[in-house]
């Protein structure tokens, strides 16, 4: 299964652990199944309408993606805050 | 022994101290993220704080202390798959009913609370209003900012929304009516239709002694109700500017209001670079300016609207505001005089004071 890599407060809410393998064939099922199991990501990552927050980027193996991306096998898949909604 | 809850840009900051001397930061949360607002209920003391993170997005957390620990309240979102998403939680009010709390924010909805601020439910009545599709967003946002409750009636609450108005209900939320009649937006057309909503109201406050009598900062005006919230008439001659955000009353006198008056929209500073605060108390008549002991040279402060607040009821009540400067300042005598309570904070976004 792909393994999704979570940092700082969303690794705190997702048991403190860092790594998690989750099911799913593209982005947004792997980010979905991931609420699922640790409710208290939920709304953190997607927003209600089930889209990708504004300023959270995902990766899958270095790469930028979105939530139709198709993932799979040994996948590594990051969620990162962007540099975009940083401010002074 | 005071408690001030100050949302920043940067955090909340919780301070504690008396008039007439420096505060002591007791506290700081939130560390790096907008605490848009945040209060302490007093029947429960539990405090409850707004953030809105620019990643994770808006979310209401609660702790019985400020320095202890935090949990995410539940339900602080719009109905999933939809196709709007929150973003921000503006204020947060105790209602009349044990238990009951209302959080108000954008896109224009209310939140209720029965548990003390652990869940939450989103108000259907306001959120499925048939003129929602015609409700546009002010600068701010479409920010329900404003909630008024009515003492001993927990059905009857006032609540405004930049720029949709004033809206009143008498069944607990169920159904909802405008409260416009009387305003004169003067960035609309004098021909607008009756029906117009797009009124941005920037602050409201209803008197406990006198339910009925409301008092209003407009986007360019300064109103009374004298029929809870129903028609609104001017009371902003004798003003600097009418042009402002935060409102305060003293809550046993239904004539009093306190303003503090900005130049105008296009300039949103202090006029004459002076730090007044406004006082009336023959309920608009005529308005006295409190000065004393605020930077009265060179001083171009934007006091935003959560960010005024009273503590106390007696006579002789403290005052309390921050300014996007970083500065609090207070009054322990009802805004007759005026000392710095707090400096260098981030830029403030809300202040709220008990005692």
């Amino acid at each position: 299964m792909p393994t999704v890599r979570l940092r700082g407060p969303l690794k705190s809410r997702a048991g403190d652990l860092p790594d998690h393998e989750v099911a799913g064939g593209t982005v947004g099922e792997l980010l979905r199944e991931l609420e699922r199991v640790h409710p208290a990501v939920a709304g953190w990552i997607l927003d209600e309408r089930g889209s990708l927050r504004r300023h959270i980027n995902v990766f899958v193996n270095g790469e930028r993606v979105g939530e139709d991306t198709a993932v799979g096998g040994d996948d590594r898949v990051e969620v990162l805050p962007a540099i975009s909604g940083g401010g002074a | 022994m005071t408690e001030l809850l100050v949302g920043t840009k940067k955090g909340l900051f919780a301070l504690e101290g008396s008039p007439g001397e420096p505060f002591a930061v007791t506290a700081r949360a939130f560390a790096g993220e907008p605490v848009e607002y945040a209060m302490r209920d007093p029947r429960s003391g539990r405090v409850i704080a707004s953030v809105t993170s620019p990643f994770y997005g808006p979310k209401l957390f609660y702790a019985e202390d400020p320095a202890g620990e935090w949990e995410q309240a539940d339900g602080i979102a719009l109905p999933e798959g939809g196709e709007a998403a929150l973003e921000r939680i503006w204020v947060i009010v105790a209602g009349e009913a044990e238990g009951l709390l209302y959080a108000g924010g954008d896109p224009g909805v209310l939140f209720e609370s029965r548990d003390g601020g652990a869940g939450w439910e989103l108000n259907r009545g306001l959120w499925e209003h048939p003129t929602r599709n015609k409700w546009q967003p002010g600068g701010g946002g479409l920010c329900l900012h404003t909630i008024c409750t009515w003492p001993g009636e927990p059905d009857r609450l006032a609540v405004a929304i930049s720029a949709a108005g004033v809206w009143l209900t008498d069944d607990g939320g169920a159904t909802w009516r405008r409260g416009n009649e009387g305003l004169v937006p003067r960035y609309l057309p004098e021909d607008m239709p009756p029906d117009e909503v797009g009124l941005c109201v920037h602050r409201l406050h209803r008197a406990p002694t006198r339910p009925e009598r409301m008092f209003m900062q407009f986007h360019g005006g300064v109103y009374r109700s004298d029929d809870a919230g129903e028609s609104w008439t001017d009371i902003a001659a004798g003003l600097p500017s009418d042009f402002g955000f935060p409102l305060v009353l003293d809550p046993s006198d239904p004539d009093s209001a306190y303003v503090i008056p900005l130049v105008a929209d296009m300039d949103r500073v202090t006029p004459e670079g002076r730090v007044r605060v406004y006082e009336t108390r023959d309920a608009g008549a005529s308005w006295t300016a409190r000065g004393k002991g605020l930077p009265q040279e060179h001083a171009y402060l934007t006091v935003l609207r959560e960010a005024f607040d009273r503590a106390g009821e007696d006579e002789g009540f403290e005052l309390y505001f921050g300014a996007t400067s970083g500065d609090v300042f207070g009054s322990g005598d009802a805004g007759a005089s005026w000392s710095t309570s707090a400096t260098r904070l981030p830029p403030v976004y809300s202040v709220s004071a008990q005692r």
